[in-house]
């Protein structure tokens, strides 16, 4: 099936980029997206002090932290972006070290392969986090649970920005798994780039 | 070989189908009520953004997955068909991730959070939301397999090891 299509995918051949470096710039691109979503999130982390109680006139004071690992989606966010991370940084070594290894063209359907399942972990963990977000952010009044983005408001922001880094490395892996097939499926036109 | 790779894609297909249907029609008609002081509540698929979320990819697999049955098998529909399901699958791996995280803190809670775990009060909601996220789970995995399969199909007469 692949053989006979082609010249199906003629049709695909204007976009897809013949130079070598440009796979290599998407990953390099993902793998800081990723990473920075994945410090972010570890490193988010804030403590208020609430007062609960007054006693007479001494107020009696609590110190609560929110830190990411008291959620599990966020743990799942956490380990997903730092797979992801070290998947396209692997993938970066293997095109840099290409012509010391030799893979015996085992090494396309690998990469298609191990894309597609980094790019469904991606999307797995980003999308587990940001629901946990919106819960955090507008609560539940249905399941009586409250909002804590008013109370942690820095923690929230901060854990956002970890949300849409992880989105755009999202996209970025969509586009690398996306040229990944592509060269599956049409291993002719870059032979000549095997040889590199 | 052609008609041994259409018999199993068929039954992936029809597993995958009978998963999501199964998952859409369990999530749409878990309802429950409790009274807690004089407060009744109601607990319905549509109280939780995760799981309206949930719903929809799940029922867009549905109606994929019965198309797909029936589609004639020419070429560049296949490569169609290959290209759909990935997208499918990573919807429905969206869609159960998402569903599972809100779930998880519905039977659990969050203590830092003061979040209690309410499948206590609602039990049947609960545990229908529990039988339709197993099968969704089941379908993003039957979706997977399938994946794997087409590209094994496609692959393997060009890497004859």
């Amino acid at each position: 099936m692949g053989l006979q299509s082609g010249e199906k995918l003629a049709m695909f051949k204007w976009s897809y980029p013949r130079n070598r470096w440009s796979l290599v710039v998407l990953r390099l691109l993902a793998f800081l997206a990723a990473a920075a979503a994945t410090l972010v999130m570890v490193l988010n982390k804030q403590t208020k002090t609430f007062v609960v109680a007054t006693i007479g006139t001494t107020p009696l004071k609590l110190a609560l932290n929110a830190k990411f690992h008291h959620t599990p989606a966020f743990v799942f966010f956490v380990i997903a972006n730092g797979l992801v991370s070290i998947h396209n940084l692997v993938m970066i070594m293997a095109d840099l070290l290409r012509s010391k290894f030799d893979y015996k063209g085992f090494r396309f359907p690998m990469v298609a392969i191990l894309d597609m399942l980094n790019l469904a972990l991606l999307s797995g963990g980003a999308n587990a986090a940001v629901f946990m977000a919106e819960l955090g952010k507008n609560g539940n009044s249905h399941a009586r649970w409250d909002k804590i983005c008013d109370k942690f408001e820095a923690y929230c922001d901060r854990g956002a920005g970890a949300l849409v880094a992880s989105f755009i490395a999202l996209a970025f892996m969509l586009l690398i798994s996306f040229i990944s097939i592509l060269k599956l499926v049409s291993p002719s036109s870059h032979i000549s780039n095997n040889n590199n | 070989m052609a008609e041994t790779k259409r018999i199993i894609t068929i039954f992936l297909r029809l597993l995958a189908l009978g998963a999501t249907v199964s998952a859409t029609v369990a999530m749409v008609t878990s309802h429950d009520s409790a009274e807690v002081l004089n407060i009744k509540f109601m607990a319905k698929y549509n109280t939780a953004p995760s799981f309206k979320f949930y719903v929809i990819p799940e029922a867009i697999a549905s109606g994929y997955g019965l198309v797909a049955l029936f589609l004639s098998r020419k070429s560049w529909v296949d490569g169609l068909i290959v290209i759909m399901d990935v997208l499918i699958a990573m919807l429905l791996t969206s869609s159960i991730s998402a569903a599972l995280a809100v779930g998880e803190i519905g039977k659990k809670g969050n203590g830092h959070a003061g979040w209690l775990p309410i499948c206590d009060q609602v039990p049947k909601f609960c545990d229908r939301v529990t039988g339709s996220l197993i099968a969704g789970f089941a379908a993003a995995i039957v979706y997977l397999v399938l994946n794997l399969y087409s590209l094994h199909v496609v692959l393997a007469p060009l890497f004859p090891v």
